[in-house]
């Protein structure tokens, strides 16, 4: 019997870890695919679903493109930053490129709960 | 009601999604798919990783006959070890690409007029379309390809060598994920092309605009509708009294093959007359130029020759210049290639070093076209109605339709200018038909191609005949201890100021009459000075040669090269990297004197006189903490208007501003130098009058300089590498670096030494090199800029020749392996 609070976190893990591995073969939106899937198939309220998917990509392209960003000693994120235009910060690139990917699979994870629900009724 | 809320999240999600995957256009500026630009596994953070070698897998391609290497040192200069010639060239278009593909296709391009398929109609408020596209598509950029491209189909040499460049690019592009898309492509959202020989033709093209692209027809025209000829002879002198040309002390050419024909008219229709135009032509940029120079061992430390040379080109990012070794069983060359062509362009081999500096040449001329009406479908020429032949040039406008430019092209070259082109500028609604040089048949690769491999004089003489346009001068240092010079081109044979004003196009008389033989191209090998050199200046003393030269050639830089060079015994290569980024005005040495003259200090304000000592003390070298350099810049641009605005403020047609070199003169002459006058004034103002009035109208700018900070040479200059598509952040800007227009370090703001190779033809062969840019094109990369500091400094690198089986070598940071 898993807790709720496991199912949350085990949620989120394979939300990530799905991403991780599809997005190396299919475009960058698959995040949502995913998300919705996954929702789809664990029995969670809309809200929590959202929060799956939104907090699984924030984590997950914020580890991603911290570990890039760090390995490029931010030579890259910080143009691009003043490109933005975001004042040359890095941190700031980061914190977009997260936010964007959570948002989609936030929204994603909660079109995947309501759809459980509607096929449930 | 349950599936409301589906609905609305799962509209919410696509929507967000479509949006995030889309670029968005605001007018101006426009912002790329957002989603897809910042998503960690495809967008710009793929970008960010360091370049990564997979030294253990060879990349295979059927294309490949053998087993071939390459090294990366840790300046990430390839070091290609190839099976065979054919190889080798596979390799340097795979390489191009892999570092440079978006800047090489990006320049084809801009060659080619498709500019706007990529970027749009518009930048901010100037059309790019009339600006560039237009503009480039009218002078034939692609027609002259095409006739390269012909040529060099027919070689087998060099057909074989850019058909194996084209396969390796495409083998680049055709395993290229869309992750590792350079983020050029990702910003502007748009995928690379697949290569063709056709742009490698292009690019050489466009190697022919930027070099002998420029000419002053329409300006010369529009002075002479103000000047008299006597006047126009002194703004615009076709010699000037400082000559040093680059052959020295030349005979007369007595022998000339081509007996030139005058037309019957020239004196009293062509020299004399009186015709205005209002046409201005897109121009290159006015300091593209060069330095040049060799000693042989008479002159050097080692008894052995040195050769260097610095090309001076618009300082962009990504660098115009890709470094790499290149060896075969049959060569072994080190040096620049351009991105988008094989072959080493500027370098060295085991046997002897070469250079190229501009000719500055006038070799594009324009004719007058007589349309039998607005249709343009026929045209007179030689007592009869002959048909046009019409190009139509389809230029796509990313956002709009295709816009169709129809191009009539004659016997003598495209028609540039006609009824439905002004190139926003104003026209008098006359035809007038190009004709270039660069639009006739040619194989320039071939010449690169043949010096990589080349051992001695002769074969440096038989590889730089395929050299026609742009014309260039060609030096030459071999280990046998030769140097060598030859204004090499493919010239029109001119008479007398022939095409410096456009010309009568109704029948051939004032149509070129043959080319100059290459043997009477003026050359020097060994000469008893001991040196050659060249700085863009005259090729030879013009009262000496028997056609007439045309373009602005100049002075300055070659003066000072030379007077540094006679002096000069024993000479390390540490000399020659003085020499090389030396800062040393010439022109104020020369002008400064008058000045002093002219000026009675007792008459002076105080600010004044602060800013007068500056210029007195200053030691007249244009060193980044200048403030003389700066003060005297400010006074002799004053001093040029003070001379010439009213003559050339008589209208308002675009000019050629005279050259400072024949201000210098003027002023030099003192009394006699009528253009002191202000014309508008009834007094008869004098060149010291002229100097004190420039010197205090030039003193507000020098306080406003200084009150911002800006009074240092290098600051009041500001030194920047712009990124191609002038991004910011993807530039180098406020670079602290002297030198200066008409300075052997010339570096201007946007312009200056895009290579600095210093090479001493020792066994083993030693060179020093330098560019201001970096091997990688990625702005991502720590390879993009890493150059830019050193070369600001006046730093060089030496260049590591490598050999077969140094592969264990540490400075080896990569390797690449390719079999077929």
């Amino acid at each position: 019997m898993i807790t709720r609070n496991s199912r949350f976190i085990v949620t989120i893990v394979l939300i990530a870890l799905l991403s991780l591995a599809l997005c190396i073969y299919f475009p960058w939106w698959m995040i949502a695919v995913v998300a919705f899937s996954v929702s789809a198939l664990v029995d969670q309220s809309p809200s929590k679903s959202f929060w799956c998917g939104f907090l699984s990509i924030f984590f997950l392209w914020m580890a991603l493109t911290s570990i890039i960003d760090s390995a490029n000693q931010h030579i890259l994120s910080q143009k691009i930053a003043k490109l933005l235009p975001l004042g040359g910060s890095s941190l700031l690139l980061i914190f977009l490129s997260s936010i964007i990917g959570a948002l989609i699979a936030g929204l994603a994870s909660l079109s995947g709960a309501y759809f459980r629900k509607l096929l449930k009724s | 009601m349950r599936f409301i809320p589906f609905i609305l999240s799962a509209l919410a999600t696509i929507g967000l999604v479509v949006v995030l995957n889309s670029p968005i256009n605001t007018g101006g500026t426009s912002i790329p798919p957002l989603g897809k630009f910042l998503s960690p596994q495809v967008g710009l953070w793929q970008n960010a990783k360091t370049e990564s070698f997979d030294a253990a897998n060879s990349i295979q391609f059927t294309g490949l006959r053998g087993k071939s290497s390459v090294y990366f040192d840790e300046r990430m200069v390839p070091h290609i070890f190839a099976a065979d010639d054919r190889d080798a060239w596979f390799i340097q278009g795979y390489l191009h690409a892999k570092f440079r593909l978006w800047q090489m296709e990006f320049q084809v391009r801009a060659a080619s007029g498709r500019l706007c398929e990529v970027l749009g109609e518009k930048i901010g408020n100037a059309s790019l379309l009339d600006r560039a596209d237009r503009n480039f598509r009218r002078m034939g950029m692609v027609y002259a390809a095409e006739n390269e491209l012909k040529e060099i189909e027919k070689d087998t040499m060099i057909s074989e060598a850019v058909h194996a460049y084209t396969d390796g690019v495409n083998a680049y592009i055709n395993n290229l994920e869309e992750s590792q898309l350079p983020i050029e492509y990702k910003l502007l959202n748009y995928r690379p092309e697949m290569w063709t020989p056709l742009k490698s033709a292009l690019l050489i093209k466009y190697m022919a605009f930027d070099l002998s692209g420029k000419e002053n027809d329409f300006e010369f025209m529009n002075a002479r509708s103000i000047f008299s000829p006597a006047d126009f002879d002194q703004i615009y002198p076709t010699r000037h009294d400082s000559i040093d040309p680059i052959i020295s002390n030349s005979a007369a050419l007595q022998a000339a093959r081509i007996n030139l024909k005058l037309p019957a008219n020239v004196d009293s229709f062509y020299l004399q007359g009186y015709d205005t135009n209002h046409v201005q032509p897109l121009e290159p940029h006015p300091n593209n130029g060069s330095n040049n120079w060799a000693l042989n061992g008479h002159r050097t430390v080692t008894g052995k020759p040195i050769l260097c040379s610095d090309p001076h080109l618009a300082l962009n990012l990504p660098s115009i210049w890709f470094e790499l070794q290149v060896h075969t069983k049959n060569f072994n060359a080190y040096g620049v290639s351009i991105p988008g062509a094989p072959f080493v362009v500027i370098g060295f081999n085991d046997s002897c070093a070469f250079g190229i500096t501009n000719s500055m040449r006038d070799v594009r001329d324009y004719y007058e076209i007589n349309f039998r009406d607005d249709s343009m479908k026929e045209y007179f020429f030689n007592g009869e109605w002959k048909k046009t032949k019409f190009r139509y040039e389809r230029i796509a406008i990313r956002g709009k339709p295709d816009f169709i430019d129809t191009v009539a092209y004659t016997e003598i070259g495209p028609v540039v200018f006609d009824k439905h082109f002004d190139g926003s500028r104003t026209t008098n609604g006359k035809y007038y038909a190009m004709r270039w040089k660069a639009h006739d048949p040619s194989n320039e690769l071939k010449c690169f191609a043949l010096l990589d491999r080349a051992r001695n004089y002769n074969e440096y003489t038989s590889a730089i005949h395929f050299l026609h346009t742009p014309g260039q001068n060609a030096i030459f240092a071999a280990k046998n201890g030769d140097i060598a010079m030859t204004a090499q081109g493919e010239f029109p044979a001119k008479w007398h100021r022939q095409g410096d004003f456009v010309m009568e196009g109704k029948d051939s008389s004032y149509f070129w009459q043959g080319m100059i033989p290459q043997e009477e191209n003026p050359h020097q090998l060994n000469p008893e000075r001991n040196f050659v050199s060249s700085a863009n200046q005259y090729p030879v003393d013009p009262a000496n040669y028997p056609y007439y030269l045309g373009g602005q050639f100049a002075q300055f830089r070659a003066l000072m090269i030379n007077r540094l060079l006679s002096e000069t015994t024993g000479a390390s290569l540490q000399d020659m990297m003085k020499l090389q980024t030396s800062n040393y005005n010439l022109l104020a040495e020369m002008a400064r004197p008058v000045v002093m003259r002219s000026i009675d200090e007792n008459n002076l304000g105080n600010s004044e006189k602060k800013y007068f000592e500056l210029m007195k003390n200053w030691d007249l070298q244009n060193d980044p903490d200048e403030k003389g350099a700066t003060v005297f810049l400010l006074f002799w641009n004053q001093l040029e208007h003070e001379i010439w605005d009213d003559e050339f403020g008589k209208t308002k047609l675009p000019m050629l501003w005279p050259q400072k070199g024949t201000t210098l003169e003027g002023v030099l002459k003192d009394t006699s130098f009528k253009f002191a006058d202000n014309i508008n004034t009834p007094e008869k103002e004098t060149v010291s009058q002229d100097i004190l009035a420039a010197f205090k109208k030039a003193v507000p700018k020098m306080e406003e300089a200084e009150s911002q900070g800006n009074l240092a040479w290098s600051r009041f200059k500001g030194t920047r590498i712009s990124h191609l598509l002038r991004l910011d952040a993807f530039s180098r800007g406020d670079l602290d670096v002297g030198g200066g227009d008409d300075i052997i370090n010339a570096t201007t703001s946007t312009h200056g030494p895009s290579w600095r190779m210093i090479v001493q033809m020792s066994d083993p062969t030693l060179a020093y090199v330098v560019y201001p840019g970096g091997q990688s094109g990625n702005p991502g990369s720590k390879f993009y800029d890493d150059f830019v500091s050193d070369w600001a400094r006046g730093n060089y690198y030496i260049a590591w020749i490598m050999k077969e089986g140094e592969s264990k070598s540490n400075r080896v940071i990569g390797t690449l392996k390719f079999e077929p």
